[in-house]
């Protein structure tokens, strides 16, 4: 790896580190220095009362935001069609099983070999616990949710150009890094350096502050001890009978662990989004989209491709091909239309909307990601090395592996995510490869990381985003000065039309915000026809 | 990787094709190939495909093939370095020299017949 640790990080790397270590709405936030990162504004089910007049309303995509409106619309009276360009309701809430075949953008065909029960998600994996919107469609739906780990302190912070390459325990980095900290923190303050900035008498609060969260000792000394050990771990632990004493394990040096970057992946857990409690489907994500379609799957059209939307004083009209009929052009007309098809889709729409609009559409560039599962013979990560779900964090191309946070002690097979690449140099790189190459590689990094992948590996799947068919792209990647000359243009009603998704939300990337944002969207379309 | 190279000069061994591969996921947050085959293959090809013909599912991406757009090079210089829609920029990954390479590929070929070379002190005036 090119060594560019002499060079002063730019803003930029330093975004693009955040955005590879952890999601895009952390990108956006740490971009626009919000930091205070609210819960969801969920006010609970909409409620659309009034007469809908029994208007119709057309909805283009059946993801997430599009069966969102549907479930609402259908339930307020209204006529309601959805317009789905794939074969699968649910967008990018999507799951890879075994039997599967996925074809992406170049005709490149892979088949999931994973075992019954095993999965990947491709798109969205994690729902944080303020995005009750989600979590409240989950518990109407009926899908059931697990924990998912977000922060395991036995998993791994991994950099190839420190430790020899060697993994580190999370809580091993943890714990010294914040025990080092401590420890130049107090020794500065009992010195009287930190004077100028605290009182005398939060001087003394502060160093034992200091004392409690570092385990320092008495002599204000973060160093192997039981009380240390007690934090990250023991060289041998505590045991029962004989030969039971414990052996203390001692401490990285504070400047190793700096030189070694590993603390970039601490924080990651202290963000609002990934702070504990997180959860999954039971299953796989697609559990929600399937919750989805068990709702209003006979109001969705599939196989039909939008290729143009109109409007005029009295109704929408939107044109498209029907994959049904040969490609055969169709058309179908409602009073109003919800879209919720991708900006990267719709920018290449013909579509009768004003200048604002038209310029918020095209405002957007789509960010790559890429996420690679790998099924293995046993599930040597728990069986050796006692990581029982969690996230690997690397500066390999890989960036991530997350491990099942499900069927724990499982004797069976197991399938990791064994890469998420995102918003980065790599993301680029390893869509612009085959998919098998991508597998390949993928297993080849993680081997750095777990030496068990070259004997228990059997098989792969890779999905880059940007050669998703329906998606071009993982999501909206709005920098600030878009949103500020565009978003209110995207998200307002432009006569008959609204669109809808996680791009038209402070939320990208995240299904909470295409939910809300489609919330958003049908209560001021109702008010307009109740209104009208 | 800078030092390698100059390692590998020094020794008198002409640039093999590996230099390019030694550059392939390398750094995170700016892509390292020099070579404009190399870049294309790194970048573009992930949408464009490997043969610049495009690709088209719900929506399109262009091919590059025969593109009469890229007579001028002012159009493909702009289009990299900030991206148009929801095609991302590059201006912030690749250098002036990187951006005049991979320009200088694809303008040669996929049926496009472009020689002359583009300046990298063409993109860093696009850059203003």
């Amino acid at each position: 790896m090119t060594d560019d640790s002499a060079q002063p990080m730019s803003r930029r790397d330093l975004l693009t580190l955040i955005g590879a270590t952890a999601g895009g709405s952390v990108l956006y936030q740490a971009m626009t220095a919000l930091g205070h990162a609210a819960e969801s504004g969920y006010a609970g089910p909409i409620a659309l009362d009034g007469d809908a007049k029994g208007a119709s309303v057309l909805i283009l995509g059946a993801g997430v935001a599009g069966m969102v409106a549907a479930l609402e619309l259908r339930k307020a009276g209204y006529k309601v069609e959805i317009l789905e360009y794939g074969t699968r309701a649910g967008g990018r809430c999507w799951t890879l099983r075994g039997g599967d075949s996925y074809t992406e953008l170049g005709g490149f065909t892979q088949r999931c070999d994973f075992d019954p029960g095993l999965y990947l998600n491709p798109g969205p994996w994690r729902i944080p616990f303020h995005h009750r919107a989600l979590l409240d469609y989950c518990r109407r739906l009926g899908i059931a949710l697990q924990p998912f780990v977000q922060v395991n302190y036995n998993a791994y912070l991994h950099s190839s150009r420190a430790f020899g390459g060697q993994p580190q325990r999370f809580r091993h980095v943890q714990a010294d890094f914040n025990g080092g900290v401590a420890e130049l923190l107090a020794k500065a303050a009992r010195q009287g350096r930190l004077d100028d900035a605290v009182t005398t008498e939060d001087k003394e609060m502060l160093i034992e502050a200091l004392r409690a969260w570092g385990a320092l000792d008495g002599d204000l000394a973060y160093r192997e001890s039981i009380a240390t050990s007690g934090r990250r771990g023991y060289d041998k632990p505590p045991g029962g009978g004989l030969g039971a004493e414990t052996v203390t394990s001692k401490p990285l040096a504070l400047d190793d662990i700096l030189h070694s970057r590993l603390w970039q992946g601490l924080a990651a857990g202290n963000i609002v989004e990934f702070q504990t409690t997180m959860f999954q489907p039971v299953g796989g994500m697609d559990m929600i989209a399937k919750g989805f379609q068990r709702e209003v799957g006979d109001l969705i059209r599939f196989g039909a491709k939008v290729t143009a939307i109109h409007q005029d004083a009295q109704r929408v009209t939107v044109t498209y091909e029907d994959a049904g009929a040969g490609g055969a052009t169709r058309q179908a007309t409602a009073d109003w239309c919800l879209c919720t098809i991708p900006l990267s889709i719709l920018s290449q729409i013909e579509m009768s909307v004003g200048a604002p609009m038209r310029a918020a559409i095209d405002a957007v560039p789509y960010a790559p990601a890429v996420k690679i599962g790998l099924q293995f013979k046993r599930r040597f990560w728990e069986e050796d090395e006692a990581i029982y779900g969690g996230i690997t964090t690397t500066d390999l191309p890989i960036r991530n592996i997350g491990y099942p946070c499900c069927d724990y002690g499982s004797t069976g097979k197991g399938v990791l995510l064994g890469a998420y690449t995102i918003f980065n140099a790599f993301a680029y790189e390893l869509a612009a490869l085959k998919p098998d190459e991508r597998v390949r590689k993928a297993v080849e990094w993680g081997a750095q990381i777990h030496p068990q992948y070259a004997k228990e590996f059997e098989n792969g799947i890779a999905v880059a985003w940007h050669r998703n068919p329906a998606s071009l792209g993982c999501a909206g990647d709005w920098s600030e000065d878009d949103r500020k000359a565009h978003y209110k243009n995207l998200c307002a009603i432009d006569g008959r039309i609204a669109l809808a998704g996680e791009h038209a939300s402070y939320l990208p990337a995240w299904q909470e915000g295409a939910i809300l944002s489609s919330l958003d969207a049908i209560g001021r379309l109702h008010r307009r026809v109740v209104a009208g | 990787m800078r030092i390698l190279s100059l390692a590998v000069l020094a020794l008198g061994i002409a640039a093999s094709p590996t230099r390019d591969d030694d550059a392939a996921f390398n750094n995170a947050a700016r892509f390292m190939q020099e070579d404009g085959a190399a870049l294309y293959g790194a970048i573009c090809q992930g949408c464009h495909m490997p043969g610049g013909g495009g690709a088209v599912g719900a929506g399109a991406y262009p091919s590059l093939a025969g593109d009469p757009r890229l007579a001028v090079a002012g159009y493909p210089i702009a289009l990299v370095l900030r991206g148009q829609k929801a095609m991302p920029g590059f201006g912030r990954m690749l250098t002036d020299e990187q951006i005049a390479a991979v320009l200088d590929y694809v303008r040669t070929h996929f049926g496009n017949d472009y020689p002359d070379k583009i300046d990298p002190a063409a993109v860093k005036a696009a850059r203003q």
